[in-house]
């Protein structure tokens, strides 16, 4: 088990389980989303129960956290490694000729979806943690509509949110679909999951993108 | 045909390299490359030149020996060639090309075009073989029943030729594909699955040690691979490594 941690194909293995994770979380997080398109009631009940729920709060929360930290050190951890295994530079590299853009570029992706992580936090997550743990102000289970609404108010901040799902779905699109080769599954049955993987990298993209610009309209 | 050669030449493996450009003429279609390669050579020679080393052995792309990184690609434009095997009708009269040895902290230059792949070599040392009791009383292969689908896979996997066109191509210049098809050629035969579970976990630990990076699953190895090894066996090499590292 010692040479479990220390070896590349383990290192492979938990990028992949650490991704398909936060694709799940992704998966719950546009359904809570989606709500808001066509209820404000909804929103605000699945919003009130994820904020207050223990579970949610004080298990899946800090899990969800140390996922997210955990994918973004192990990305650049395998990246840094992987420039060292290359010291000398191709004087040309074609790289366009047998792999794509996506594949290729995996930590540009990463890092822009990164950066909207910080924003996001700054604009929801910090916000809402003061709001209960530091001013413990009354919970009222019809702020978060409102909230929501006054967020997508600025058009340059519904662009930002736009153009970082764009870069989630250029980052889905390689990873989650790989995930199933970095766990071995890679057969003549997995070209049906395959072909998930790839159409989720763009639905649930898009979806928030509406998303957004519905919020953005609907203020 | 005229053409612009860009070519890495490095004295011995501790010297600095670095591209130098070559003027040639008189090349012809149907020449291979290693052919248009030994019309630079011969015209050095007789400049009282330094010919370029670059490392070639059966010309017929069954040794593994022919490598360079043409204009950017293992092996060069082509598929499912070796650099011996590709022609220079590939090639437009007035080109440019790049030529580089493939390159790999794990795979040091020894000369030019020359590199050390003698990693590949431990690789396999590790564990890429089968313990059979020699001593006359060997059972015939043929006489074990085989599916003839896991055959076929153990073949396909056993066609490479470990020339190391998928660390060149691989952006983080990880030799996944080759080990992994050592590690299925044995791993799909009954005769590979006594010692399945130490043969995997010891040649991937070489491989690591060796200093190859990390497998991203870009795919590029299995579009320049010479033999059309498939991902399929990384994944079967994964699948291996996990089930024999939690048996512990």
């Amino acid at each position: 088990m010692g040479g479990l941690i220390r070896s590349s194909i383990a290192r492979k293995v938990a990028m992949a389980l650490s991704g398909l994770f936060l694709v799940f979380f992704l998966l719950q997080h546009f359904t809570i989303n989606f709500t808001s398109v066509f209820s404000a009631d909804i929103f605000n009940e699945l919003s009130h129960f994820m904020g207050t729920n223990p579970l949610v709060q004080f298990v899946l929360q800090p899990i969800l956290i140390f996922g997210v930290i955990f994918h973004f050190i192990m990305g650049f951890v395998l990246e840094l490694k992987n420039k060292n295994a290359r010291a000398v530079k191709y004087a040309k590299y074609n790289g366009a000729a047998n792999a794509s853009w996506m594949s290729r570029n995996m930590i540009y992706s990463g890092l822009v979806v990164l950066a909207f992580l910080g924003l996001h936090f700054y604009d929801f997550w910090v916000p809402e943690m003061v709001y209960k743990y530091v001013e413990f102000a009354p919970e009222d289970p019809t702020r978060y509509y409102t909230e929501l609404l006054h967020r997508f108010e600025s058009p340059v901040r519904t662009g930002l949110y736009a153009l970082s799902f764009v870069f989630l779905a250029l980052h889905l699109w390689h990873g989650f679909a790989s995930s199933f080769q970095s766990v071995g599954f890679n057969n003549k049955y997995s070209t049906g999951a395959t072909k998930f993987a790839k159409a989720f990298s763009i639905v649930i993209p898009v979806g928030f993108i509406i998303v957004a610009i519905v919020l953005h309209f609907k203020h | 045909m005229n053409l612009t050669l860009k070519i890495w030449r490095q004295k011995d493996a501790k010297s600095k390299g670095k591209m130098v450009d070559y003027q040639i003429s008189g090349i012809e279609g149907d020449m291979s490359f290693l052919e248009m390669l030994d019309v630079l050579n011969e015209d050095l020679i007789a400049k009282g030149e330094e010919p370029v080393v670059f490392d070639h052995d059966c010309r017929e792309g069954i040794c593994g020996s022919c490598s360079l990184q043409i204009n950017g690609e293992p092996h060069g434009p082509d598929r499912l060639i070796t650099t011996c095997q590709l022609h220079m009708r590939m090639f437009n009269d007035g080109d440019t090309i790049y030529i580089e040895p493939f390159r790999a902290k794990a795979f040091p230059v020894i000369k030019d075009l020359m590199v050390d792949r003698s990693a590949f070599d431990r690789i396999q040392h590790a564990g890429g073989y089968i313990s059979v009791n020699t001593s006359g009383n060997t059972i015939d292969a043929n006489a074990i029943p085989v599916n003839k689908e896991n055959a076929d896979d153990a073949f396909a996997a056993a066609t490479c030729i470990g020339c190391g066109a998928c660390v060149a191509a691989c952006k983080n210049a990880s030799a996944m594909l080759f080990t992994s098809a050592k590690v299925s050629q044995f791993a799909l035969l009954p005769q590979g699955q006594v010692e399945a579970s130490e043969r995997v976990l010891a040649m991937v630990n070489q491989m690591d040690e060796e200093g190859f990076g990390n497998c991203t699953n870009t795919g590029a190895c299995e579009i320049e691979c010479p033999k059309g090894i498939s991902l399929e066996n990384i994944a079967r090499m994964n699948r291996e490594y996990l089930s024999a590292s939690l048996k512990g």
